[in-house]
């Protein structure tokens, strides 16, 4: 049996440093740190430093390695953001090795999601690399004799133009880690026409390893003497265990034992959801004796949750005044001069992630101490979750980060850790606990399901001069707080309340509604509902004004102009709007882009065919998009071609981002053509890909094109943002194709 | 006691026989590049090779295998990378790379019996593999440039 060593960055350091190799922090490091002080076990005090990272090491042999602190879920950042460090310190990516770290605050935010692990660590790499390469230079300078001034680097080498004198990295990494690390003030950085790789990009550093079969996801993992659990989990929110046939499952060969996991105490957070473990030899046995526990619940009060009714609340309170979220003019009374204001209501449902790996966890507690790998978006919320669970110190929670089989946001979510660290304390024991689709698609953390109403009064041309937009969904916090019913700023403002309109009545409002089961954010999360209402509305303002709804948007989105949000609670994705301001013209540059690009109103379409169009700013990303569609007399749908032009500012890796991009088309159909999660009784009725389908490759978009816009603004998102446009795009091109508007998804042409 | 073959060596299984192939290679082989994703035969990424034929490992019981020779992602591709899998990584096609051993095992078969597939046969060979990070254009592409490459 295969043991997992994934090495402890404790171990990663001796190891490089018993090697005599340089060590760097990045430039904050007041002086260099030596392997035990940078444990995370031994010096929980160094903890608290301010941002104290550790992201390169050098080798005597040349051998760079690199810390990807941020989790692989398939956007390529275990390439992307040590391939930006290894352009700045001029490394040969070949001679580099990249290492996943553990959870340690010392990195920074570790939490990948919301689109930000470029933005946000893009100078902290090029810092990193930039120390390096100024440290290696001096330690050249120093045995040469000659200033540093005069020295420079090329691809692994320090050399000394017009003289002989060179030397690789390995050579000089003894002579470097004996001196004392820059200040950032003293660090030169590449220009851009020096770049090796930031703007070429780099393939994935694991393609070889995934496409063989070796690489180790979090259900891969396996330990010497580890258990299997699975678990049957109460099927309603809340619910509790009555009975249970603690001896059934013993019946089945390999079952060890059933073990009772406590309930959570409100809100359910990140905790288990409670239920029965069964223990066994495998996977397979454990699945089995499952079957055989008869658990008796006691369902509680989200039993009387139904999605039906609760659909009818959310349309009924849509149409009811709500909180007023942003306000500009006097909608009401541009209303009430108007006789033929137009109103229209969409309704999106809760959406399940579906990631291919359905969550795993391996944990291993032992004295007071708990090792974990897990494929987690969030090494540091499984420290915090795993702490409180288990009644021990932060640092107690060592989490090593395998890949991740597709996450989605769902893997942010550490309940599934949580199950295997309580059941191997329980045990004293490894053990993996592995889940069916079944658990993952009937508990998650659902996008919420959200209903929407939006009202406009027109002038003559059809070009709103009032505009109302109400949305209401379980929020985000309710899983945090179950007194929470209105949704909050960071996701209201997602496609909300930055709607990029130049309309000068406009009121946007958001309406309460309770949650029922655990609600969280899902690949662009509101956006997703958002967007489609927002873009589907502005297309039926302009088939009603007998207008091109390209023409149109270019026309609503009005003359190129920063959006003024600093009256509305408007957090910016956590960017700054100096460095990120919302700027219309760049919304309006990609959509006349995509116009040219699609062949928009320039081609002949065949019968049953459509194009529509959509533009969205999400993750600080401005993206438009046109999807062509191809509907035959049965209603089936294909879905030719696909456009994107996408302005994300710089963009490190391009053929990474347009993988992103293409990806988000097929993540788009699947919610627009089958997304759909609902609840009777307060469980949840779908179980797995029969009940819940996700689009497959006769059903994707065949060809989709994606236009990166040349920038040098500051790296955007590329995870996410363009999920958003397309699902309105698409069920716009079905109104041109058919005639049929789509107000509710997933879409019917019934 | 059933008798069978996994990537060339022989093997011996006497557990359960209505365990799943999937969960023999995974837990008792150690043979993790299989993957596990829906267990009803709806999603492909646990697709392995049986005696020529790609088959879904999670619905197959042991007590179906006796004599059966099963090729894995670990037993393609003994001299060096398979055609299919330099094709795979010619196109960049992964991006969480979960679904992708089964991808492959499943591209091998269709071009095992079809030299050129063209789109539609490429659809209806691969319809059984889901990617949810929705990579089905660069498979597209992988499978043409393993084809030519074939030839």
């Amino acid at each position: 049996m295969t043991i997992l060593m994934n090495l402890s960055r404790r171990e990663f350091l001796r190891g490089i440093v018993g090697s005599g190799a340089l060590v760097l922090g990045a430039q904050f490091f007041p002086t260099m740190v030596s392997a035990e002080e940078s444990s995370p076990i031994s010096t929980p005090a160094d903890l608290t430093t301010f941002h104290p990272q550790m992201f390169v090491g050098i080798d005597t042999d040349g051998t760079v390695h690199i810390v990807a602190h941020r989790s692989e879920m398939g956007t390529l950042i275990r390439t992307s953001l040590p391939m930006v460090l290894a352009d700045e310190l001029d490394a040969d990516w070949k001679r580099v090795k990249i290492e996943q770290a553990i959870g340690d605050p010392r990195y920074g935010d570790q939490n990948t999601d919301g689109s930000r692990s470029i933005r946000q660590f893009y100078d902290t790499m090029r810092q990193a690399g930039a120390t390096a390469r100024l440290m290696l230079v001096q330690a050249a300078a120093q045995q040469w004799g000659v200033p540093p001034s005069e020295l420079r680097t090329d691809h692994h080498v320090v050399l000394h133009p017009g003289t002989s004198l060179r030397r690789g990295y390995g050579e000089l990494a003894s002579a470097a880690s004996k001196l004392t690390v820059p200040k950032k003030e003293d660090l030169q950085f590449k220009s851009k026409n020096e770049w090796r790789y930031i703007g070429r990009g780099m393939g994935s550093a694991d393609v070889s390893e995934i496409c063989t079969g070796k690489s180790i996801y979090g259900t891969d993992t396996r330990l010497e003497g580890m258990f299997y659990a699975s678990i049957e989990r109460p099927p309603v929110l809340g619910g509790k265990i009555k009975s249970y046939d603690e001896k059934g499952p013993l019946q089945v060969t390999g079952v060890h034992q059933t073990v009772p996991i406590d309930p959570f105490k409100p809100p359910c957070a990140f905790q288990p959801l409670g239920g029965v473990a069964v223990i066994a030899d495998n996977t397979w046995a454990a699945f089995q004796g499952r079957r055989k526990l008869n658990v008796v619940w006691d369902n509680g009060p989200n039993a009387s949750y139904d999605s039906e009714a609760y659909k009818k609340e959310l349309q009924e309170t849509a149409r009811q005044p709500g909180k007023v979220i942003r306000s500009e003019g006097d909608v009401d009374a541009a209303f009430a001069k108007d006789a033929s204001t137009f109103e229209a209501e969409y309704y999106v449902p809760l959406l399940a992630h579906a990631p291919m790996e359905p969550m795993a966890a391996l944990a291993d507690y032992r004295d007071g101490m708990v090792t974990v790998w897990a494929p987690t978006q969030s090494p540091q919320t499984v420290q915090t979750v795993l702490a409180q669970q288990l009644g021990i110190p932060k640092e107690n929670v060592i989490c090593h980060v395998t890949l991740l089989g597709g996450g989605f946001g769902r893997k942010s979510k550490p309940d599934f850790v949580a199950e295997a660290a309580v059941l191997s304390k329980k045990l004293g024991r490894p053990v993996k606990v592995v889940w069916t689709r079944e658990d993952d698609i009937k508990f998650g953390y659902y996008n919420a399901v959200a209903a929407m109403y939006l009202k406009a009064s027109l002038d003559a041309r059809g070009k709103p001069i009032a505009w109302l937009q109400r949305s209401v969904f379980p929020p985000i916090p309710s899983t945090f707080d179950v007194s929470a019913v209105y949704g909050d700023a960071g996701h209201l403002q997602q496609g909300w309340t930055d709607i990029p309109y130049d309309i000068p009545n406009l009121r946007i409002e958001n309406g309460p509604a309770k949650a029922h089961v655990r609600i969280g954010w899902l690949r662009s999360v509101a956006n997703i509902y958002h967007g489609f209402a927002v873009q589907t509305f502005t297309d039926e303002l302009a088939q009603r004004a007998g207008r091109d709804p390209a023409e149109y948007l270019l026309d609503i989105i009005g003359l190129p102009r920063r959006m003024d949000l600093s009256k509305t609670a408007y957090p910016n994705y956590g960017a700054s709007p100096k460095t990120y301001p919302w700027e219309t013209g760049r919304l309006r540059r990609v959509t006349e882009m995509v116009i040219e690009k699609s062949g928009w109103r320039k081609r002949k379409l065949s019968k049953g065919a459509g194009m529509g169009i959509a533009a969205h700013r999400s993750f600080l990303t401005y993206v438009a998009c046109v999807v062509e569609v191809q509907v035959t007399d049965d209603g089936e749908i294909s879905i030719p071609k696909v456009d994107y032009v996408v302005d994300a500012g710089l963009v490190v890796n391009p053929e990474a981002t347009r993988a992103q991009f293409e990806g988000a088309a097929v993540f788009g159909t699947s919610i627009a053509r089958s997304g759909k999660i609902t609840a009777r009784n307060g469980a949840i009725e779908q179980s797995n890909f029969f009940d819940y389908p996700v689009a497959r490759i006769n059903e994707a978009p065949f060809q989709t094109n994606v236009h990166i816009v040349d920038s040098d603004a500051p790296p955007a998102g590329v995870g996410e943002p363009g999920v958003p446009p397309f699902v309105p795009a698409m069920c716009n091109a079905i109104f041109a194709a058919t005639g049929k508007r789509i107000r509710e998804l997933p879409l019917s042409l019934g | 006691m059933i008798q069978l073959e996994v990537n060339g060596a022989e093997q011996s299984f006497s557990g359960d026989p209505e365990m799943r192939l999937l969960w023999y290679l995974r837990d008792i082989l150690g043979l993790t590049g299989t993957k596990f994703g829906c267990g009803l035969a709806l999603c492909g990424a646990c697709t392995v090779d049986k005696n020529g034929e790609a088959i879904r490992s999670c619905s197959t019981p042991m007590s179906s295998l006796a004599g059966a020779h099963i090729t894995t992602i670990e037993g393609i591709g003994a001299n060096g990378l398979h055609p299919v899998q330099q094709a795979w990584i010619q196109h960049d096609v992964p991006q969480c790379g979960y679904c992708q051993t089964g991808q492959i095992m499943q591209a091998i078969s269709l071009l095992r019996k079809t030299t050129k597939p063209t789109d539609q046969q490429i659809d209806e060979s691969m319809a059984g593999n889901i990617c949810r990070c929705g990579t089905y254009q660069r498979i597209r592409a992988a499978i043409k440039t393993a084809a030519g490459e074939r030839s």
